[in-house]
């Protein structure tokens, strides 16, 4: 699989290493897993989409630590009035990498290019559809296949039309999402006429500004600094992933220097953390929410009163303290804080075990039998969801609620929540663009009044979910926002969901790094990363 | 002789495909989809589920899948991993190495702590030593390896910060490519200075890990099997001849006291081949132990299905080897059950 | 060797085993230990200072009286959620011994009728019989028994079972063998001439005279189950919360190997010091019961 320029450019940069040339800055990322392969498109686990990030770019990126969505490989773009076409302008002389996989590439990155992106993930009979048993998952769950009418070179190579079915106000913000990353057409023909098309998704060629070197799995992945790169040379020579599932080990080799950034600290490091002085400790509100949800579809859960006593019930405070050390805030909302639109005024239910029971009581709800499931992972809007399934266990036990504690494994645990099996159940989500409506529609109900599949409180109201349809049609912020307001106060009322926490993401790095944001969304970048001598 | 080979060759075909299809049903009796996994809170609609199994080969009968797996088997395939799309003998054959060498240095660990153990225990039998001995050795046999993995890690790496917490080397350093799979060796061969040395630091924790079962195991075989040799009317004879202690312990004695030890050692070697299980976990050590219970995790059928059979063949072939070498060393056994 | 020079007027049997027995140091004090550790497993409700679920969330991570911080009221500190260690480990003693004994009665009980049966009928149920046992053994024990919770579920049962089919194998085997050798010999086939029925045969006659080693197997397989079962509950597939089980109890506390290592190191002790004592103990009963045992 590796080819023979490959092992010489490593056995060049061993030996560089062995004579101890201390020129090249090299960069060290402790990560969490072993990518499934190195194509966002065909991804949706956070690791493969950092894995695969440092080689390629989009047409538009969320700035590093915001979600703000700013021009990438489109130097510009223009929408038209009634919102249905984007002409995107692609910057000249985008360089690919090359000399990876033994590919040189002949031309620059062009319209050609983006178009073979977006097409492998649109139309079933491209030539890489079913390259890798490709199923595109991101760009059909956030609806292009219906949305996306078609997407045609423009006026020269450099310019790409996209032609809508009909406006949709997020678009933008969803192509600066990792599944619109654009490859190189010229890479997959190399690799149709080398009869190797797998190689696509292994070995990565993009136009970022790292390029691939090697990938061991369970151990390593390899880059180093593309210097012809659009954006610039980055600042450190050599990117290393060092994969080590394990937190306590992350930490381990971050306090002895073996890597300058982790993911995913074990919140019950934080505190020696912060106070380790070779540690620099950044924080960044999360993009998510992590809730309790009542299958409002099994009594007594389909009694509003009934649910708001759960809210009543359970120590919120307890849990953020304990669960997340301090280091979530105690969620009122369906959203986190920091996405506009989010109510301030909102009112959480206060921690009242007494007045729950009463509330119980006069719903006809003395004791009960039920149970609480609790999914068998870490997730980033829930550290430990064992710990907390087992803490409201206790708390509801005091109000008479003898829950039983659930739990499957990961996948098999969504699809029975799904189903609604469950009576009451833990669960969250991470925004993926910014906008209100990726949290909100977690509550969306059918045309027919059944609640769709994500809705795991089985909770529908159909106030609630006009306003939902009505909000996505509508481009202007301001009267989203009302909107938007409204139904949170719906939500609050109705209580489908016990709103736990938003957590605090949490990244410690060597105090000789420079320049890293902690990203709302959970990716990690690392272009504009320095490492001091 | 080459009869009883192939007899015992014969005898584990059965045991081959009984295996072959206790795994694959098994498996598929687990609940929890390949698909369904992957997709964390987001989900899959049950029209791209069916179109996606279909893909896979997973909707057809059961029956069919074994058919076509066993064919495939009898091809050399073993079939490709659903998550990593890479075929599995090939993402077995580049983490066994990890397996195997840590695998060979726990068995040397023990066996050169665990034999002169129990060699000196049944010399000084009922002393002191043979006490301590015996106590120590019985203790590592009853230990939680889990748990003795993680103190061991909190002594040495996180407070003596001696011993790297995990991995086979530190990678920041050292970059060379894989060309025999065994970072001991590879290490050598990159010349890479320090290389080595680094390589060992990472190995010595999960090998005293993987080691410490064995080494109580055959502590207290070699001493018992000593003590019975002791008893024998050669070694009377020895000692009545006038020779030395050392020689008698040494070379009549140890001789024929290893027989027993030999086969505890081949036996012990496919446990821990197969059975580095926990100690891959504690170490982020990218076994193949490790592999399995991920591939169970991430029902990665293939993988798993793939994997057990490969692990199992070993096991099986080794108690072979072991019973052949048995059958040279004590021809006894040749002709008996 | 002891028994040697008690030769002037042979004793009861029971007598002369506990003198056998007695002889052995460490084995008096395993099964002083193990006493203790049933003792504190039957009466874990009268020992136990508090309810081993009840969660004081103002005494969240206390260290234990002998590290700096402790506090007399939980000797043994507190978990994340305030449950006192002391407690959990007293009332975790009851599920590790019951994980024990039923994995060692039913798999003694199984494993010796498999073993019987397959001596005594030979044949088809012989090959079959020993064919599986061979097939279970092939598979590494952990992933066998890892696959068999994740086929049926993690719970407490379910552990019992996936365990005692991983030590299934053992039984059958000594057993068969046993009765085999004992089939062979002249008092088993002079019973079989003077009539005895198989049945009478299996039951009174042979089973009898495998007693020792099936004894003795039986005593390390409860420390072999505790141990397989901690390991099954350290990779979350054992008992589930807010069950006090040692295993899950230690892998629940992973997380907090560097700040709170106590939490952590507490239940792995318990489960050293209850299997080494078995340990101990089931040395002795093998010395005393079957001198021809002691080599492995």
């Amino acid at each position: 699989m590796k080819s023979t320029k490959l092992l010489g450019l490593s056995l060049l940069m061993s030996t560089m290493l062995a004579v101890g040339v201390a020129n090249a800055k090299s960069l060290v990322y402790c990560s969490e897993g072993s990518p499934e392969n190195f194509t966002p498109a065909i991804n949706t686990t956070g690791t493969s989409l950092d894995a695969a990030r440092p080689v390629y770019n989009k047409l538009v990126q969320f700035t590093p630590g915001t979600t703000t969505v700013v021009p990438a490989l489109a130097e510009s773009y223009a929408i038209s009035d009634d919102g249905k076409v984007i002409t995107f302008k692609l910057r000249p002389g985008i360089k690919v990498h090359s000399g990876v996989n033994g590919f040189t590439p002949s031309r620059d990155l062009t319209a050609e290019d983006v178009i073979w992106s977006f097409e492998r993930q649109l139309k079933p009979d491209h030539p890489y559809a079913k390259v890798s048993a490709g199923s595109y998952d991101y760009f059909n769950d956030m609806g292009m296949p219906d949305l996306l009418a078609s997407i045609e070179k423009g006026a020269d190579d450099l310019t790409v039309v996209m032609t809508l079915k009909e406006p949709n106000a997020p678009i933008m913000a969803n192509l600066a999402m990792d599944f619109a990353t654009i490859h190189s057409a010229e890479y997959a023909s190399y690799l149709t006429a080398k009869g190797t098309p797998e190689q696509f998704d292994q070995i990565p060629v993009g136009t970022g500004s790292f390029q691939f070197v090697d990938y061991q799995k369970d151990a390593v992945i390899r880059f180093k600094a593309f210097a012809e790169g659009w954006a610039g040379k980055p600042k450190v020579d050599d990117l290393i992933y060092a994969i080590t599932p394990d937190a306590t080990a992350r930490y381990a080799k971050l306090k002895a220097n073996e890597c300058q950034v982790m993911i995913a600290p074990n919140p019950a490091d934080l505190a020696d953390m912060a106070k380790n002085a070779d540690v620099q400790l950044i924080q960044q509100a999360g993009l998510n929410i992590g809730y309790l949800s009542m299958n409002a579809l099994k009594p007594p859960f389909d009694k509003a009163e009934v649910r708001q006593a759960v809210n009543m019930a359970i120590d919120k405070a307890a849990i953020i303290k304990e669960i997340y050390q301090d280091a979530g805030q105690p969620a009122r909302n369906p959203l986190p804080p920091t996405i506009w639109s989010y109510d301030e005024s909102t009112k959480d239910y206060e921690y009242n075990p007494d007045k729950a029971k009463e509330m119980l009581a006069a719903a006809g709800v003395t004791s009960l039998d039920t149970d609480l499931w609790w999914m068998p992972v870490q997730r980033p809007y829930n550290p430990n969801a064992k710990r907390m399934a087992e803490m409201m266990q206790a708390d509801l036990a005091k109000v008479g609620i003898n829950a039983t504690l659930v739990s499957y494994e990961w996948g098999e645990y969504r699809k029975r929540l799904q189903a609604g099996e469950h009576q009451m159940g833990l669960l969250g989500w991470t925004g993926d663009n910014g906008d209100p409506d990726n949290f909100l529609f977690l509550l969306s109900c059918g045309a027919d009044g059944t609640p769709a599949g994500q809705n795991i409180a089985k909770w529908c109201n159909a106030d609630f979910n006009a306003k939902l349809l009505e909000a996505r049609k509508i481009t202007d912020q301001a009267a989203r926002t009302k909107i938007y307001g409204e139904m949170q106060a719906i939500f609050k009322a109705e209580a489908p969901w016990m709103t736990v926490a938003h957590s605090t993401v949490f990244e410690p790095i060597r105090k000789e790094v420079s320049g890293y944001k902690v990203s709302p969304l959970g990716a990690h970048e690392f272009q504009d990363v320095d490492v001091a001598e | 002789m080459f009869r009883f080979l192939l007899k015992r060759a014969a005898l584990t075909i059965p045991t081959f495909i009984a295996l072959m299809f206790v795994t694959f049903t098994m498996i598929r009796l687990v609940p929890g989809d390949p698909i369904e996994v992957r997709r964390g809170e987001r989900g899959i609609s049950p029209e791209r589920l069916t179109e996606l199994r279909h893909e896979m080969g997973l909707d057809q009968p059961i029956w069919k899948q074994f058919i076509d797996y066993v064919w495939g088997l009898l091809h050399g395939d073993f079939g490709t991993s659903i998550i990593s799309k890479t075929p599995v003998a090939q993402e077995f054959l580049t983490l066994f190495p990890a397996t195997l060498e840590l695998t060979i240095c726990a068995m040397l660990f023990a066996i050169v702590l665990g034999i002169p153990a129990g060699v000196i225990a049944a010399a000084k039998r009922g002393g002191i030593y043979d006490q301590s001995l015996m106590g120590a050795a019985l203790t590592g046999y009853s230990m939680p390896i889990f748990w003795w993995g993680l103190m061991l890690i909190l002594l040495m790496s996180n407070t003596l910060h001696l011993t790297p917490v995990s991995g086979r080397i530190d990678l920041v350093k050292y970059y060379f490519q894989p060309v025999t799979g065994f970072m001991l060796i590879d290490s050598i061969v990159s010349g890479q200075r320090g290389a080595f040395l680094d390589v060992v630091r990472h190995l010595i924790l999960p090998t005293i890990v993987l080691g410490t079962v064995p080494l109580a195991v055959f502590a207290r075989m070699t001493r018992s099997s000593m003590l019975e040799v002791l008893e024998e009317d050669y070694v009377r004879t020895a000692r009545a001849k006038g020779l030395s202690a050392f020689r008698v312990i040494g070379f009549h004695a140890l001789r024929n006291a290893l027989i027993p030890v030999v086969t505890v050692v081949g036996l012990q070697t496919g446990t821990l081949l197969a059975g580095a299980v926990l100690t891959e976990t504690i170490f982020s050590w990218p076994g193949v132990g490790k592999w399995l219970i991920e591939s169970i995790g991430r029902r990665d059928y293939p993988a798993l299905q793939g994997g057990i059979m490969l692990i199992a063949s070993m096991v099986i072939i080794l108690n072979l080897l072991i019973d052949l070498l048995y059958g040279l060393i004590n021809p006894r056994i040749r002709h008996g059950r | 060797m002891a028994v040697e020079t008690l030769t002037q007027k042979p004793p009861g049997p029971l007598l002369s085993f506990w003198l056998a027995f007695r002889e052995n140091r460490g084995a008096v004090i395993g099964l002083a230990i193990v006493c203790f550790v049933v003792f504190i497993a039957v009466f874990a409700n009268f020992l136990a200072p508090y309810n081993p679920l009840e969660q004081y969330r103002d005494f969240t991570k206390l260290p234990p009286i002998w590290a700096e911080g402790g506090n007399w009221a939980h000797p043994l500190g507190t978990d994340p959620l305030g449950r006192d260690m002391l407690s959990r480990i007293l009332y975790g003693s009851r599920i590790s011994l019951f994980i024990g004994l039923s994995v060692m009665l039913v798999s003694a009980v199984v494993g010796v009728s498999l073993g019987l049966l397959a001596a005594f009928w030979g044949g088809m149920v012989d090959v079959i019989i020993i064919r599986v046992m061979d097939l279970i053994m092939a598979i590494p024990s952990l992933v066998l028994a890892i696959l068999i919770i994740a086929v049926i579920g993690p719970n407490l049962t379910n552990t019992i079972i996936a365990v005692t089919i991983v030590y299934l194998p053992r039984y059958v085997r000594l057993v068969r063998a046993s009765a085999l050798s004992e089939l062979s010999k002249d008092y088993v086939v002079a019973a079989r001439v003077a009539g005895v029925g198989p049945w009478r045969l299996m039951i009174k006659t042979v089973l009898p005279n495998c007693m020792a080693p099936l004894i003795v197997q039986a005593a390390l397989g409860i420390s072999d189950a505790i141990l397989e079962a901690a390991g099954l509950g350290f990779l979350g597939l054992g008992a589930q919360p807010p069950m006090p089980e040692w295993g899950s109890m230690l892998a629940d506390s992973k997380d907090l190997i560097t700040s709170h290592p106590w939490v952590m190191a507490l239940p792995g002790m318990a489960i050293l010091i209850t299997v080494l004592a078995i340990n101990l103990m089931g040395d002795g009963l093998r010395d005393a019961l079957d001198p021809r045992l002691r080599k492995s």
